[in-house]
């Protein structure tokens, strides 16, 4: 009785604590900053969207959404599709070949973006990547095929090798098999990988940070980044941001959050 | 967590196996590996050849010279700026202390606090689903919007911590004002932000425990404190493992949520390892940049390694 009490008064407490904090932002972004400072928690006076409309025109934080779509909708599919040729390679091919390929790929996880980070910058200036979104979804899909690899990879070997030898006598090249057996039986695998790519090349800032220059190139978090400077204690400004900012993730969880979970934590489990 | 399941002995079975039986067996070899194969994994392993490995090595170049990114002259200064980070440059031995300090109390707060949430939410009911969903919801944020939450619950004069302390009576703290202060603000704002992440990683764990251990405990009398100690402990030490280990990383990179919370450069107090090489890259020294991020990576996999000595957890008996 008590132990159970005791168990809820700390998951409610817990539960407030995520929750305000939230709502304070979501309710703060359509407030001044009288009416913000006057009550955070009230409900706001009026949906007033002032508050987006200026992110959105006056800090460019509509082109960087922009941006930031174009980088995470060509990094997501083109990480996975590296990663599941990679994979399907790996489950199919036998003995050192297999594992040194898969090795050398996967050995990549234990490289910090930081490590490298002036080498890259060096070469992309070499290859006039810099200050470019192709440059940004280049370093998405190298910081991140490592991880896809070992999701990917890790399950195409579970699948039954009987399905790929019947592909073959039935006359499929590899390709045939990878693209119509191989790719459909992954799919779960693919989901998760897809969502933990997401969130991680949406959310990505060193990268930006590094390689962008001009403001038309900015992706969201950077843009985000820059606000802080300028709008030191503009709350409501910065409020109106980070619920711009976070929109699709939040959409995309309220619908897939099983997905996300499994995601993340494979990430998480296999990192 | 073995990095590639078991090659080597799915291999060797079958070939074994073949020769024990009989000779026919092997003379019909399984189906040939079409050598169209090999151009499969060719994009993945020529990008991360040339856009991770080369210039991971090629930092290791750099390190040992005074480059400055720009001029095409340089010496090769050996290693100068090894001994010049540990000896004569307190900014970058702040951040070393700043950074280990930060590793070691989310790791400590986060690893208990996430397998506590854990305990409490095992069970498969309507409640727990829903707060489990809850409570993860912070991960899939961005550490800069995490970081303006952040700050504003922590302003001094605006913020939301100090209106609640104000509304009983309690005179509210500076909070990231106090240098004294400021690394433990953040790092409650680290466990804030991926606790529900790590436990997650707890509840499947935790789930894999067969139910009759308890049943079987409880005839024999033990109370719950001895059944976490004998049954639970020993089953999530694998998923201890893996949280300390995701932490500690997690935690030495957290650069973004620094740099949003802090501002860019942060001051001293919140100089970690990652924001002070960013720091010395944006100050143009590209030698010496590139040497602390050797001693970055080192200091990330010497602390994984000491860890995976000093916590050794597998399940008992195995």
């Amino acid at each position: 009785m008590l132990a159970s009490l005791s168990r809820r008064a700390i998951l409610a407490i817990y539960a407030v604590i995520i929750i305000i904090p939230l709502t304070v932002v979501a309710f703060g972004s359509f407030k001044s900053t009288q009416e913000l400072f006057a009550g955070p928690f009230s409900l706001p006076h009026s949906l007033s969207p002032d508050n987006f409309a200026e992110v959105v025109g006056g800090q460019n934080l509509g082109n960087s959404f922009i941006n930031s779509a174009i980088v995470t909708g060509i990094s997501v599919p083109l990480t996975l599709f590296l990663a599941s040729l990679a994979g399907y390679a790996v489950s199919r091919l036998k003995g050192f070949m297999s594992w040194a390929i898969f090795g050398f790929l996967v050995l990549g996880m234990a490289i910090p973006a930081q490590a490298n980070m002036v080498p890259l910058y060096v070469l992309f200036g070499r290859l006039g990547l810099l200050d470019s979104l192709a440059g940004l979804i280049l370093a998405n899909v190298v910081s991140t095929l490592p991880i896809a690899v070992f999701i990917l990879g890790g399950f195409m070997r579970t699948l039954p090798k009987e399905l790929y030898e019947a592909s073959s006598i039935d006359g499929s090249g590899p390709w045939k098999t990878y693209s119509s057996i191989a790719l459909p039986l992954s799919a779960p695998s693919i989901a998760a990988a897809a969502i933990f790519l997401f969130v991680i090349h949406w959310n990505e800032l060193l990268y930006p940070l590094l390689f962008i220059q001009s403001p038309g190139n900015r992706t969201l978090p950077l843009a985000l980044l820059s606000f802080q400077g300028e709008f030191q204690t503009n709350y409501p400004l910065l409020f109106a941001g980070v619920t711009l900012a976070s929109l699709p993730v939040v959409v995309a969880y309220v619908f897939l959050q099983r997905y996300f979970v499994a995601g993340i934590t494979a990430g998480a489990s296999k990192g | 967590m073995s990095i590639h399941p078991g090659t080597a002995a799915k291999h060797k079975a079958p070939d074994s196996q073949a020769a024990a039986n009989a000779p026919k067996v092997r003379r019909r070899s399984p189906t040939r590996v079409n050598p169209a194969l090999y151009l499969f994994p060719l994009p993945a392993v020529a990008v991360i050849a040339f856009f991770l490995v080369m210039p991971t090595l090629q930092a290791f170049q750099y390190a040992i010279t005074d480059w400055n990114g720009f001029s095409a002259a340089f010496n090769y200064v050996g290693l100068d700026n090894f001994i010049r980070a540990f000896t004569n440059d307190s900014l970058f031995t702040n951040a070393l202390t700043n950074n280990l300090k930060f590793v070691l109390l989310v790791v400590i707060a986060q690893t208990f606090f996430s397998l506590i949430l854990a305990l409490l939410l095992t069970k498969n009911s309507r409640g727990s689903i829903l707060l489990r969903a809850l409570f993860f919801f912070p991960t899939i944020l961005s550490s800069v919007s995490v970081a303006f939450i952040w700050k504003f619950i922590y302003d001094p004069n605006f913020g939301l911590a100090n209106s609640v302390l104000r509304t009983v009576g309690v005179d509210g703290g500076a909070y990231l004002g106090n240098d004294a202060q400021a690394l433990y603000w953040v790092a409650v704002t680290q466990v804030w932000f991926h606790s529900g992440q790590m436990m997650v990683v707890y509840i499947a764990g935790l789930q894999a425990i067969p139910r009759e251990l308890y049943e079987a405990a409880e005839m024999d009398g033990a109370n719950k404190w001895q059944q976490f100690k004998s049954i639970t402990w020993p089953f999530v030490a694998p998923a201890t493992s893996i949280v300390v280990a995701y932490t500690t990383v997690q935690s030495f990179k957290a650069f973004d949520l620094i740099l949003g919370i802090a501002g860019n450069p942060p001051k001293s107090s919140l100089d970690i390892l990652s924001t002070r090489i960013y720091s010395t890259f944006a100050n143009s020294e590209f030698g010496y940049a590139a040497a602390q991020s050797i001693i970055f990576m080192a200091m990330i996999a010497l602390v994984t390694w000491l860890q995976r000595r000093l916590l050794r957890l597998t399940p008992k008996g195995e």
